[in-house]
Parts: C-alpha cells; structure tokens; sequence
C-alpha cells in the first residue's frame, strides 16, 4: 500500500521532470531548426513558474474548479500508467482506463473554459472535441486490432509480449500500417501542427486557454505536461514495446517526442472540416485495413 | 511575537526574490502594433536577434501576457483600447512604450486624433528611444527590462495601483468615457 503510493508519486515526479525538461529542449531544438540560439533547456520550468507567481483573474467558481478538475484527473491518470515496469496500482493498467480517465482532465478544462464565458474559449473547446472525434476513430481502430490480436489489454502485458524477442516483435514491426495510423493520431492528441486547429493562437487567440493568465494559466501548463507524457507513453507501450530500463524508456520517448515536434515545425495548419475530412479518409481505411489484415489475416499477431 | 513576525517577512522576502528571478526570465508579450515601430519587433523576434533566448515569447491575450508593447503613436480610439487590455493584465505586468511618439507625439505632435504623452495615462517602465528604434535598441531595452525586474524597480503596475483617481482622471478627460468590466459576465 505504503509502496505502491510512494511509486505513484514517483511517476508523477517523474513525469513532470522529464516531460518539462524534454518541452525545454525541444524548444531549444526547433530554435536550431529555425536557425536561432533558442532559450535554456530550463526554460519551461521557468515559465511554469513565473505563471504559477502571478495573480490570477476569476470568472466564477465554475472556472477554478474546471482547473482543478483537469489537473487533478490527469495527475489521477498518470498514477494508472506503468513505467519501466514500476506501476502504483498493478494489474489495473488496463488501456480502457487510460481512455476514460483522460476524458475526466480534457472534460474539467473544456468545462472550465466554456465558464469562462469568452466565445474563442467556446469555439476552442468545440473545435478540440470534434478533432477527438477525429482522432479516437482510427485510433480505437488500430488498439482493438491490437488487444484482438494478443489477447489482452493491459498494457504491462502488451509490453512484455513485444519484449519477447527483441525488435522483431514490436507492433511497430508487425503492424507498421496501425503505427503509421496511431502517429497520425498521436499528433492530433498532442495538438501538433497539421492538427493544431483547437489552439490556433494567430486565429482564435490559443482557444480554451483564451481567458487564463496567472495561476490558472501555469496549472492548466502543468496539466499539459502530464497530458503529453500520458500520450506519448501510450505510443511508447503499445508500439515500440515498452521499456525495461529507464534508458531505453527515455530514448524511445525522445525520439517520438521530438519526431511529431519537427513534423510540426515543417507543416502549416488544417481547418477544422480538414481536419476531420483528413481523419475519416486516410487513417481510417489505413486502419480498417490493418484491422483485417490482424483479424482475418492473421498478421502480425 | 516579533520573532515570528519577523520569521514571516523573511519568508515573504525570500519567497519574492525567487519569483523575481522567474519573472525576470521568462517575459511573454503582448503585442499592441498601432504603429511604424511595430515593424522593429520581427527581426528583434526571428533569428537575427532571437528574443527567445533571453524567455520571451508572444502571446495571444492580455491575461497570459506580463509585458504590454506599445509601439508607436496613439490614437484616441487606440488609447481606449489599450486601457482596457492593460486593465485585464493580470499583476505583476509592465509596459514598454516605442519611439518618441509615446513620449511626446513625435512626428503626430500637433494631430487632434493623436496623444502626445501616454506616462499621463498609463505607468511606462521602459521607454526605447529611436525612430523607429533598430532591432539593437530593441534588445538593448528588454534587457533594461529585465534588469529593472531583478532589481525590484519596474513598479509600473504598484504605481498604477496607488494613483489610480489621478490616472482615471486623465484617462476621462481625454477619453470622456471609459467602461471597466467584465463583459461575458454581466
């Protein structure tokens, strides 16, 4: 009990400190990429703080409590995740859980910024849900193809069938069609550049964050963080085989992190209806393909 | 007694110099581009000169922003604006006028639409001289920013704070009306 708790918030610890840490170098990494010096790699935590020192305005309890909610149900999905094999609630890393406790952080945010009141901060939310609608579809694809095809959906056990024998048992080597799918939703999660239309700041004034500034503003930053390192984990499991030591967890993590960040930097933005469009298209029979070539097929089970 | 009291304002000083250094390092801005300066801020923001590297950084709405960017002369209509987005700042915030139009109404000097001194309106922590300032003087000045920030002087906001009647004064005189609030909840 005493363990397992402690283990949870060493994920969390963990989480925010790598995550943070790899946001800063990221941007360190773009500002070469655009030919610039770029700021420290501490820079993040900078800014997580100097927010986190400010005043903070309120609209309402509705408003303060929707924060709240989002960072408190993200931190809750966090403790859920199996990292490096440590897990504060074994055998209950059951990827369905992920899907729903997300819901509960991304529901507390969208609620807290419709009570705001400002209509960007309701085009935001409107527009990042119907991207969910976009994203989920192929990607809920691809995962049921997965759990179809090995048997379970814990995600501590997809890990340890993908590490049987090295690389040749990844799903990324055996179902390259579902990674490709499950990136180009993983990009949509994070909110990266082609799938970057629910923040937009040159458009809608950064959609849902539109009316947070102070403290607010460096929790919801905080709950990003969290949100982030839950997705790319998510990948990290299912696709590339989990991790047995913290180096290879972090090295696999990076090389994702940093992918869907460099492809953000090279594209513009979609809108909305090409977003969705996009999503129902390609990924979707990408992923109904790869669905039955696991199902009737047989490959890549 | 006077030892906890005393224990009490040495954690809020400690705890102010930390916050201090926070701030001081990572700036976002608010961009109002009414005038020529404007133009000054993309090379002082791209790679020429790389603002990033020092933690600034554009934002989109006076709530996240620290900083409000003036850059050149103000119209009346403008002025009302601006009031109100430094109003929805939220605190501690500092401003940054451009060129000498803030100063004294530059080349606009004698123009009815235009406002000759924007310090009688708003607290200025930073004025950047030149017309219009090259992206050097630009640097030059956030740096003074930032070390008017470390050294506790950019007080713009607490001096706003304590001679509110007499800036609201001004502000109505020249404005005739001003409305403060919140609008999405009425």
């Amino acid at each position: 009990m005493i363990t397992g708790i402690l283990t949870g918030f060493g994920i969390l610890l963990f989480a925010f400190v790598w995550q943070t840490s790899l946001d800063g170098i990221n941007r360190k990494i773009v500002g070469r990429f655009q030919k610039r010096i770029g700021p420290k790699w501490y820079q993040q935590f900078r800014d997580i703080f100097k927010a986190l020192s400010k005043t903070g305005v309120t609209h309402g309890w509705v408003f303060d409590f929707g924060v709240m909610m989002a960072l408190g149900g993200i931190m809750a999905t966090v403790m859920f995740l199996p990292v490096v094999g440590y897990s504060a609630f074994p055998g209950m890393d059951n990827f369905f859980i992920f899907v729903y406790l997300l819901a509960v952080g991304m529901l507390g945010m969208a609620m807290s910024s419709v009570g705001s009141g400002n209509p960007l901060a309701g085009i935001g939310v409107m527009r990042a849900l119907t991207q969910m609608v976009g994203y989920e579809v192929p990607f809920m694809i691809v995962i049921l193809g997965i759990i179809f095809g090995h048997n379970t959906s814990s995600l501590s056990e997809l890990a340890a069938i993908q590490q049987a024998s090295g690389i040749m048992t990844w799903n990324l080597v055996k179902m390259p069609i579902g990674t490709v799918v499950a990136y180009i939703s993983l990009l949509g999660m994070l909110g990266k550049k082609p799938f970057e239309t629910f923040i937009a700041p040159a458009e809608i004034a950064s959609g849902p964050m539109v009316e947070y500034g102070g403290k607010q503003l460096g929790m919801l930053m905080i709950m990003h963080e969290f949100a982030t390192f839950i997705e790319v984990t998510l990948f990290v499991t299912l696709f590339l085989g989990g991790a047995t030591t913290l180096f290879g967890f972090i090295a696999k993590y990076f090389v994702v992190y940093i992918l869907a960040s460099l492809i953000s930097n090279a594209l513009a933005r979609f809108k909305i209806d090409q977003v969705i469009k996009f999503y129902y298209k390609v990924p979707i029979t990408l992923a109904i393909v790869q669905a039955l070539m696991v199902v009737f097929l047989g490959w890549g089970v | 007694m006077d030892n906890t009291v005393e224990k009490q304002e040495n954690i809020r000083k400690g705890w102010d110099g930390i916050s201090r250094f926070f701030r001081a390092n990572s700036i976002w801005m608010l961009m109002y581009c009414t005038g020529c300066c404007a133009i000054e801020l993309p090379q002082a923001m791209t790679s020429r000169y790389d603002m990033e590297r020092l933690g600034m950084g554009p934002m989109a709405t006076p709530r996240q922003a620290d900083v409000l960017l003036i850059t050149g002369y103000l119209s009346l209509k403008t002025l009302r604006r601006i009031i109100y987005a430094y109003e929805q700042m939220s605190t501690p915030k500092y401003l940054v006028a451009f060129g000498p139009c803030t100063l004294n109404g530059g080349i606009y000097y004698d123009s009815h639409a235009v406002i000759n001194r924007l310090d009688q309106y708003l607290p200025i922590d930073v004025y950047i001289a030149g017309c219009m300032p090259k992206p050097e003087a630009v640097m030059n000045g956030f740096n003074d920013l930032i070390g008017m920030i470390k050294r506790k002087e950019a007080n713009g906001w607490k001096k706003y704070e304590q001679n509110k009647d007499w800036y609201r004064k001004n502000q109505i005189q020249a404005l005739g009306e001003l409305r403060i609030k919140d609008e999405f909840h009425e």
